[in-house]
C-alpha cells in the first residue's frame, strides 16, 4: 500500500527547529526505552538471586563491570527524569500547565529536578555501597 | 451504519476500538509506579550489589516480596504500553510491526511469569 501522509519520525530532522519542548518530549521516550534496559537488569538480578550463589555471581560480575555502572548511572538519570516529567505529563492530562509560559517552567523545574534527584540517589548509594 | 468507506473497510483501518483503555491503564499504572520508583530507589536498588545471602534474605521479607513483585509486574505492563506505541510510530512495514507487536507481548508474558516464579520461590525459601 503506497503512502502519501507524512510519517514519523518526520519531527526530526530539517523540518522542525528543535525547541525546548519538543526536545523534552523525545527525551521522556528514550528514558522510556533505557528503563526497558533497566527493567531487565532487575528482573536478572531477581532470576539469579532465585537461581542460585553462582548465577548470583554472575549478575554481579555484570553489575560491577563497566557495562552494569554505565546502564546503573543511565537507569537512574532516566527514572528520574521520566518520573519527573511523567507527573508534569499527568498535569496536561488534567487540563493544567497548557500555556507557554508554563509549559517552558515546567520543562525547566522537570530538568533540575532530574539532574538534582539523580544526583542524590546516586551519591547516597555510593556511600551505602 | 457505517461512516467508513467501502476501501477504508476492506483495508481494515480505523478504530481498533481499544485506545482509550491503553491511554488510561497508562496512566494507572504511571500513578502507581510515581511512588513505587521512590521505593525502588532508595530501599530496593542498594540491595542490588549486596551479597548471595543478605540479598535473599531482604527479598524474602513479604513487604519487600510484595513491592517487589508489584513493582515489575507494573513495569512490564507500563512498558509494554509505551514500547508498543514506538513500534507503531516507527516502524511503517505492516509485516514487521506486526511481527514486533507480537514479540514484546511474548517477552513481556515471559518476563512476568519468571519474575513472579523466582519472587515466590525466593519468598516462601524454596
Amino acid at each position: 500500500m503506497s503512502v502519501q501522509r507524512p510519517l514519523s519520525p518526520f519531527m526530526l530532522g530539517s523540518y522542525y527547529r528543535p525547541q525546548l519542548t519538543s526536545v523534552l518530549s523525545i527525551l521522556h521516550r528514550i528514558t522510556g526505552l533505557i528503563l526497558c534496559l533497566g527493567a531487565v537488569a532487575l528482573i536478572a538480578w531477581i532470576s539469579t538471586l532465585a537461581s542460585g550463589p553462582d548465577a548470583y555471581a554472575g549478575f554481579q560480575v555484570f553489575a560491577q563491570g563497566i557495562g552494569g555502572k554505565t546502564l546503573l548511572v543511565a537507569s537512574v538519570f532516566s527514572l528520574s527524569y521520566h518520573l519527573g516529567n511523567g507527573i508534569r505529563h499527568l498535569f496536561w492530562d488534567a487540563g493544567k500547565g497548557f500555556d507557554l509560559k508554563s509549559a517552558y517552567a515546567s520543562g525547566y523545574a522537570v530538568m533540575v529536578f532530574a539532574l538534582v534527584f539523580s544526583a542524590i540517589v546516586l551519591v547516597l548509594l555510593k556511600g551505602g555501597l | 451504519m457505517s461512516l467508513r468507506t467501502p476501501l477504508a473497510r476492506v483495508r481494515g483501518l480505523g478504530s481498533a476500538k481499544d485506545g482509550t483503555m491503553h491511554w488510561w491503564m497508562q496512566r494507572v499504572t504511571a500513578v502507581l509506579l510515581a511512588p513505587l520508583s521512590i521505593w525502588l530507589l532508595f530501599c530496593a536498588l542498594p540491595m542490588f550489589g549486596a551479597g548471595y545471602a543478605d540479598a535473599r534474605v531482604w527479598l524474602a521479607q513479604p513487604l519487600n516480596a510484595f513491592l517487589t513483585l508489584t513493582l515489575v509486574l507494573t513495569v512490564i505492563y507500563h512498558a509494554l504500553l509505551g514500547v508498543q506505541v514506538v513500534i507503531e510510530d516507527y516502524f511503517h512495514e505492516r509485516w514487521l510491526e506486526v511481527t514486533l507487536l507480537t514479540a514484546i507481548r511474548l517477552i513481556a508474558f515471559l518476563a512476568a511469569l519468571a519474575t513472579s516464579l523466582a519472587i515466590v520461590r525466593i519468598a516462601v525459601g524454596g
